[in-house]
């Protein structure tokens, strides 16, 4: 019975540690958004965060986005065509554009970009003592550098998602009209009929919650880092991790609250 | 005046403090001595606040250092860090005033500036390394920014971890001289962690040592060659032979 027991006991180690790291977390977020309505806000740093989180991600955004549109037109009509349907190809690239894929696909771009570099930053600052320098400078290291970044996760992921929408669709556009055979003013006609506005709604929040997640990972494993360059290393794969399973189970838990309204 | 009085501090099973009392008087300069990891830099990190001890008082004083305005406690402090610890995201010259320029301590931006190149030019850097940033300097130069960040805001306590490590004898002396030098002239009280018996006798008013997480010997400077403690005698000489073991 040893290795049963063992077993079991490992399976219960990983539950707590997940249970722990889930109440971290949920302390740490809520420090953080306590410290959001708490001066001193420092402006400068907020500027450069949402320069950071938002405008320098637009790009991976833009070409995920579009490459997404295009091969999800592609793949309706070719598996709507087996029943007679491939006339419904821009209704379901923007339900699934907006509704989903977007979403889904710019906060797991912005994990894999911000959430690794924010981690590595707050990480090494760590591991060379700028974070011990912040407090012996009188700066809360926590309005510093955690609130600027996920303020800028709140409110620019969103506006990413908004514009990743619009690339996605874009790119099912264009698939649709040089390749499929579209009528161009039929398919977006279509494309903005069938969108409602709660779709639109859902994608936002959605972005909001996803920004939120993967700045506010991203600082933690940083502030917790272990020591030298492997510390580092590790923190920033834990962040990465971390707020890439965290996304997507958010993204089944709100698409499940969406469904249920 | 700081007092240390019966500090505890252990991680996991290491006891890295195991009773430290130590006083450091206003306006003199303490320099602690003792192997590496044996907690120099946890009891200066425990008077600032970075590391809480488990047990003992320390007070600033005669008041509590754990009590009152955290930052009206800190803006008495500076602190000169072992890697220097610059922003690297700053310029020099922001790395220097950052607390001119932001929180309690805030100035106009011009003047921060002014104030910023006047403590570069006391650690010896010129007006047009203001703007680099620190990546682009030596190790050197990273020591003059970070002392010049530990006395821009005229601190009343500098705490100097490890100010010569990594540095050449040559400026490594330039380093202690204007350690000593700038103590002296803002009559600041300084508490220096070193393994450099020359930055101690170059430094120091007087002199603590720290071995098995207690403070072995302490004294004025002038009385440390002639103490009679094995412990600081082995430490000063360098020798392998003696109370400290050496692993080899």
């Amino acid at each position: 019975m040893s290795w049963l027991t063992a077993f079991l006991a490992a399976i219960g180690r990983a539950v707590m540690g997940g249970l722990a790291l889930i109440g971290r977390l949920a302390i740490y977020g809520g420090a953080t958004l306590s410290h959001v309505v708490h001066p001193p806000i420092y402006l400068k740093e907020i500027l450069q965060s949402l320069l950071n989180v938002g405008y320098f991600s637009l790009p991976v955004v833009g070409l995920t986005a579009i490459f997404t549109g295009g091969a999800l037109a592609l793949q309706i009509y070719s598996g709507g065509s087996r029943f007679n349907a491939e006339a419904v190809v821009p209704q379901i690239v923007a339900i699934g554009m907006v509704r989903e894929l977007g979403p889904v696909l710019v906060g797991l771009m912005v994990a894999a970009r911000v959430t690794s570099s924010i981690a590595a930053e707050i990480a090494t600052m760590k591991v060379t003592e700028q974070i011990d320098a912040l407090v012996t400078l009188s700066t809360h290291p926590m309005k510093y550098l955690t609130v600027p970044r996920v303020l800028a996760g709140l409110i620019m992921v969103p506006l990413l998602v908004g514009v990743g929408d619009i690339i996605g669709i874009l790119g099912g556009y264009v698939v649709g009209v040089r390749s499929l055979g579209f009528n161009a003013s039929a398919y977006l006609q279509n494309t903005f009929d069938f969108i409602e506005a709660r779709d639109v709604v859902s994608s936002l929040v959605k972005g909001a919650a996803f920004g939120f997640i993967a700045t506010l990972l991203g600082c933690y494993y940083g502030m917790n880092t272990g020591r030298g360059a492997q510390g580092v290393g590790r923190a920033t794969k834990s962040a990465v991790e971390a707020a890439a399973v965290l996304i997507l189970a958010a993204n089944f838990l709100l698409t499940s609250i969406f469904f249920s309204l | 005046m700081i007092e240390l009085r019966d500090i505890h501090k252990s991680f996991g099973a290491n006891r890295v403090l195991r009773g430290v009392n130590l006083t450091i008087p206003s306006g003199s300069s303490m320099v602690i001595i003792g192997g590496s990891g044996t907690g120099k830099s946890i009891a200066l990190k425990c008077i600032l606040g970075l590391v809480t001890p488990d047990s003992g008082l320390i007070t600033l004083d005669g008041k509590d250092v754990t009590k009152g305005d955290r930052d009206a406690f800190l803006a008495r402090f500076g602190m000169l860090f072992q890697g220097g610890a610059l922003f690297d995201s700053l310029p020099v010259w922001q790395n220097v005033a950052f607390r001119l320029l932001r929180g309690s301590l805030k100035r106009p931006k011009a003047e921060a500036r002014e104030i910023a190149i006047e403590k570069l030019r006391r650690v010896g850097l010129k007006p047009e390394q203001a703007d680099l940033y620190p990546a682009e300097l030596s190790g050197g130069m990273q020591k003059r920014v970070g002392l010049a960040r530990a006395i821009a805001a005229e601190p009343e306590i500098i705490f100097f971890d490890e100010p010569t490590t990594g540095l050449d004898p040559i400026m490594a002396g330039v380093i202690n001289d204007l350690i000593r030098e700038i103590v002296t002239e803002m009559g600041a009280t300084a508490m220096t962690i070193t393994h450099d018996m020359t930055s101690v006798r170059a430094i120091a008013d007087n002199v603590a040592m720290l071995h098995d997480g207690v403070i072995q010997w302490t004294g004025p400077v002038s009385e440390m060659d002639a103490s009679g403690d094995p412990y600081l005698a082995q430490f000063i000489t360098g020798s392998p032979d003696g109370p400290i073991e050496a692993v080899r």
